[in-house]
C-alpha cells in the first residue's frame, strides 16, 4: 500500500518536474483532480486535521492528542456520529490547510483556522467556535508592556515567516528588534531567559503556553488582544455537514461543555477570552 | 604519515611541562565551564525539574523513541534511493554515449549545488499540491527525495572517481575475457569501485542520518521534531535539543565505527586502494 | 510557458529581494569560511600535537560536533549562547544573529576543515617529516614550515567541499534568525503557491551558479598546487 503510494508520488514527482508550464494554472480550485483519491469519511473514520506542537489547543502527547481545538472537535464529531476511537488525527500546518480541505484529505480542520474572505474564495467555514485576537507573553513579572505600542525598542519573538509580528512593527512600534524561532518553544525558552521581552501570536496559543506546569508563574498574556481571529471549522467548499458542526457547536457552548474545555485546557494561565466575543455566535453557512 | 616522527617520546622535563600546561589548560577549561554552569543555573536551567522528564520512560516512549524511529525510517529509505541513483547515474557518467554522460553529469551536478534545506521546502509544497500523497506522508516523501537526490549524487561521484582509480589493467583484463565495455563496468569495475569507496560511502551515510534533522523544518516528526515538541510542552527546549544532539552522537559514532570495521574487513576484496575517506563530501549537515 | 505565467514570475522579482537573500548568505559563507579555518587549522595541529591531552581535546571536539544536526548548533548558539549565557556579539540586534550564525557555522565546518587538514597531513610522505627531524627542527619548527604548507596543499580539494558545502549550509541559518534564502524561498512559496516551480529553480540555478564555479576552481588549484612526488 505505502509502496504503491511512494511510486505514484515518484511519478508525480517527475511529472511536477518536467510539467513546468503546467504551473500556471492556480492550485485552487480545480476540484476534478484525478488524483485526489484519499480521504472520506463516510461511515467508517474521520479524519481531522489539528495543530500537532501547540500545548493547550493542539498537542500530540505521545500517541495520545490534547488542547481545545482537540476537544472541540472531539465533541463536534460525536454530534455527526462517531465515537473518539473513529477519528484519525492529521498534523495540518498552516501553510497547508486549504490544499488538504480541497483534497478532501481532511473532512475538516480544527487548527487555529482564523475565518478570511480570502480562505472563503476556496474552502468553507463552519464555526466560529472561538474569537482569539493577536495579543503578547510576557514575563510574569514584567508591568513595563500592556500593548503592542510598549514594545518599541523591546526584543519580540515570534516563530519564521509569521505575519503578526511583522504587523507589530508595521503598525505599532517600527522600534521592534525581532527575533524569528522555529517554534513557539523556543521563543518562550528566551522569554523565561529574559532575552526577549514579548512573544506574539493569537491569545489563546500563548494562554496554551502560558497553562503549561514549567511556565505557570514565570510567564502571563498581557490580555489586550489588538485583532480579531474568528476560528472557524475548515471544511472543503462542497460540504453537507456545515450545519451539523454549527448545531453542535451551539448545543456545546450551551451545555458547558465549551467553558469546560476552555478552562480545562487554557485556564491555569489566569487567561480570560474576550467575554464580549465569547463564546462567538456561529455563523450561518454559506 | 605516523604522528610519531614528528617528535621524540617526551622526556622527563617535557613531561613535566606538559603536566603543568595541562593543569593550567584543565582549570581554564574548568573556570569556563563553572562560568557557564553558574549562569544557567541562575537562569533555572539546571533545576532537576527540568531534566527529571529525561529518566521517566514516557519521554522516551511516547517522544524521542518514535522520533528516533522516524529518523532511520527516513535515513533508510533515502541510504536505498542514495544508492539506486548514485548507481544509475555514476555509471550514466561512465557511459560510453555521450549523451547519456552528459545527461548524467548534468543531474549530478545540478543535485549537489542545491542546498538539501531548500529541496526539502520545495518537494514539501510542491508534492502537496499535486494532491497525489496523503497529507501525512508528504513530509516523510520530502524528505526522503531531497535527501536521495542530494546524496544520490554524492555517491554517483563516488562511483565515478572509484571506477578512475582502480587500475586500468582491471578493465583491460576484462575486455581481453570477452567482456563488452558495459559488462566490464557492471561486473568489474563498479563493485571494486563500492569497496574501495567504503569509507567514503560510509561518512556520506552519517551525513544522511544527520540531515533527516532539516526535515523538523518541514514538519517530519523525526528525532529533533519530537524533541523540540517534547521540549515545547514541557518547559525544558535546551534540555530537550541536547538530549536529541546527543542521541545523534551516539548513534552517527556507531554507524561511523561500524562502516571502518566493514571497510578494514572487504579492503582486500579490491584493486583500488581504498582511500582514506574524501572528508570531501562528508560535510553536510 | 505562456506569458502570464513568466510576467507573475518576474513580477516576484519586484516583490522579493532575492539578490539580497543570496548576498546574505554569501557573507555568512565569507566570515564563516575564515573562521572555520583558523578554528580547524588549530584543531589540525592539536590532533597531531606531541601532547596528548590537546590530541584528546581535538578528537574530542571532532567527534562531538561533526556527528551534531548543524540546526541544533545553530538553535543552541541563539537560545543558548544569547538567550541563556547573555554573549552578545554586536549590539545591533539583527547583526548579533548574523555573527552567532556565522558561529555555529564555523565551529561545526571546522571540525570538517581539521578532517580535511588531516588527509593533506596523509599526502606529505614521512620522509619529509623525518628530513626535517634531521636537520634539528622541533614539532612546532617542523609542523610550521615543512608538514603544514605541503598538508594545505594536499587538502585544496577536501578544503573545497568543505566550502562548497558551507556555501549550502549557509541556508540552514534561517533557524537562527537570519533572513536568508532558504526562508524567503519559503515567504514566497507561501504567497505564490502557483509559480513554485519557478520559484524553486531561481533559488536553485542562483547556488548552481554559486557552487560550479567554486568547485571549478579548487579543481584546478588543487591541480595546480599539488606537490609533484
Amino acid at each position: 500500500m505505502r509502496a504503491r503510494r511512494l511510486a505514484l508520488a515518484l511519478t508525480a514527482v517527475a511529472a511536477l518536474t518536467l510539467g513546468a508550464c503546467s504551473g500556471g494554472d492556480d492550485g485552487a480550485g480545480s476540484g476534478g483532480s484525478d488524483g485526489a483519491t484519499a480521504g472520506g469519511g463516510s461511515g467508517e473514520k474521520i479524519r481531522i486535521g489539528i495543530k500537532f506542537d501547540q500545548p493547550g489547543l493542539g498537542y500530540q502527547d505521545g500517541s495520545e492528542y490534547t488542547g481545545f481545538d482537540v476537544d472541540v472537535a472531539t465533541y463536534v464529531a460525536g454530534k455527526l456520529g462517531y465515537e473518539p476511537d473513529q477519528i484519525e488525527w492529521v498534523q495540518a500546518p498552516s501553510a497547508q490547510r486549504e490544499t488538504m480541505l480541497q483534497n478532501g484529505q481532511v473532512d475538516m480542520i480544527f487548527a487555529t483556522y482564523s475565518i478570511t474572505d480570502k480562505r472563503k474564495e476556496v474552502v468553507a467555514f463552519a464555526g466560529p467556535y472561538f474569537v482569539a485576537g493577536q495579543d503578547l507573553l510576557v514575563a510574569a513579572d514584567d508591568d513595563s508592556i500592556s500593548g503592542p505600542e510598549d514594545l518599541e525598542g523591546k526584543n519580540l519573538c515570534s516563530v519564521t515567516g509569521s505575519t503578526s509580528a511583522q504587523r507589530i512593527k508595521d503598525e505599532y512600534a517600527a522600534g521592534t528588534n525581532l527575533l524569528e524561532q522555529p517554534g513557539y518553544g523556543e521563543c518562550v525558552t528566551a522569554l523565561v531567559a529574559g532575552t526577549v521581552d514579548a512573544v506574539t501570536t493569537d491569545d489563546i496559543i500563548l494562554a496554551g503556553l502560558a497553562s503549561l506546569p514549567a511556565n505557570e508563574g514565570k510567564v502571563k498574556v498581557v490580555g489586550n488582544p489588538f485583532s480579531e481571529e474568528k476560528y472557524g471549522v475548515g471544511l472543503p467548499k462542497d460540504n453537507d455537514v456545515c450545519a451539523d458542526v454549527n448545531s453542535a457547536i451551539e448545543a456545546m457552548i450551551e451545555d458547558g461543555s465549551w467553558q469546560k474545555a476552555l478552562d480545562d485546557n487554557v485556564g491555569a494561565s489566569g487567561y480570560e477570552p474576550n467575554d464580549s466575543l465569547n463564546p462567538p455566535t456561529v455563523e450561518a453557512c454559506a | 604519515m605516523s604522528n610519531l616522527v614528528l617528535f621524540d617520546v617526551p622526556g622527563p622535563r617535557t613531561r613535566r611541562r606538559m603536566l603543568l600546561v595541562n593543569v593550567l589548560a584543565g582549570v581554564v577549561v574548568a573556570g569556563i565551564a563553572v562560568w557557564a554552569l553558574v549562569l544557567l543555573g541562575r537562569k533555572g536551567q539546571l533545576a532537576p525539574a527540568m531534566w527529571e522528564p529525561f529518566v521517566q520512560p514516557r519521554t522516551w516512549t511516547a517522544y524521542l523513541l518514535p522520533g528516533l524511529l522516524q529518523t532511520l525510517r527516513a535515513a533508510g529509505l533515502a541510504i536505498v534511493g542514495s544508492a539506486v541513483f548514485g548507481l544509475v547515474f555514476g555509471m550514466g557518467r561512465l557511459s560510453g554515449s555521450r549523451v547519456v554522460r552528459w545527461v548524467s553529469g548534468t543531474v549530478v551536478e545540478f543535485f549537489r549545488a542545491v542546498p538539501v534545506l531548500l529541496m526539502m521546502v520545495f518537494f514539501y509544497s510542491g508534492i502537496a499540491q499535486l494532491r497525489v500523497v496523503d497529507p501525512p506522508d508528504v513530509p516523510l516523501l520530502a524528505v526522503v527525495l531531497a535527501l536521495t537526490l542530494y546524496n544520490g549524487s554524492v555517491f554517483a561521484e563516488l562511483v565515478r572517481s572509484g571506477v578512475h582509480n582502480l587500475p586500468k589493467g582491471q578493465r583491460e583484463a576484462a575486455l581481453v575475457v570477452g567482456l563488452r565495455p558495459a559488462q566490464s563496468l557492471r561486473l568489474v569495475e563498479v563493485p571494486q569501485a563500492l569497496i574501495a569507496m567504503l569509507p567514503a560511502i560510509a561518512s556520506q551515510l552519517v551525513v544522511i542520518l544527520k540531515d533527516t534533522a532539516l526535515g523538523a523544518i518541514i514538519t517530519y516528526p523525526e528525532l529533533l521534531d519530537a524533541a523540540r515538541r517534547f521540549g515545547s510542552g514541557n518547559g525544558n527546549m535546551l534540555q530537550a535539543l541536547l538530549i536529541a544532539a546527543l542521541v545523534f552522537i551516539v548513534i552517527n559514532v556507531a554507524l561511523t565505527t561500524l562502516a571502518e570495521r566493514l571497510a578494514a574487513r572487504v579492503g582486500r576484496l579490491t584493486a583500488g586502494t581504498a582511500k582514506a575517506e574524501t572528508p570531501a563530501m562528508a560535510a553536510t549537515t | 510557458m505562456d506569458e502570464g505565467y513568466l510576467d507573475q514570475f518576474v513580477s516576484l522579482f519586484d516583490q522579493y529581494d532575492v539578490l539580497g537573500a543570496f548576498w546574505v548568505n554569501i557573507q555568512l559563507t565569507a566570515y564563516a569560511a575564515v573562521l572555520a579555518l583558523v578554528i580547524g587549522t588549530v584543531l589540525a595541529v592539536m590532533r597531531i600535537s606531541p601532547v596528548p591531552s590537546l590530541r584528546w581535546a581535538g578528537t574530542t571536539y571532532v567527534t562531538l560536533l561533526r556527528n551534531t544536526p548543524l540546526t541544533i548548533i545553530i538553535v543552541f548558539c541563539v537560545l543558548g549562547l544569547w538567550g541563556q549565557l547573555g554573549i552578545t556579539l554586536s549590539s545591533d540586534f539583527q547583526t548579533n544573529f548574523f555573527r552567532l550564525a556565522v558561529l555555529g557555522l564555523a565551529v561545526y565546518h571546522a571540525a570538517f576543515v581539521c578532517e580535511a587538514l588531516r588527509s593533506g597531513v596523509n599526502t606529505v610522505p614521512v620522509g619529509q617529516a623525518e628530513a626535517a627531524r634531521a636537520i634539528g627542527l622541533g614539532f612546532w619548527p617542523a609542523a610550521r614550515l615543512v608538514i603544514l604548507p605541503q598538508a594545505f596543499r594536499g587538502a585544496v580539494a577536501p578544503l573545497g567541499n568543505v566550502l562548497i558545502a558551507l556555501i549550502k549550509n549557509s541556508t540552514v541559518a534561517a533557524a537562527g534568525s537570519v533572513a536568508e534564502t532558504s526562508g524567503l524561498m519559503k515567504t514566497m512559496i507561501e504567497f505564490r503557491p502557483d509559480v513554485i516551480l519557478a520559484v524553486f529553480l531561481t533559488f536553485a540555478i542562483g547556488y548552481v551558479i554559486i557552487v560550479v564555479p567554486v568547485g571549478l576552481a579548487t579543481t584546478s588549484l588543487s591541480r595546480r598546487l599539488a606537490v609533484a612526488r
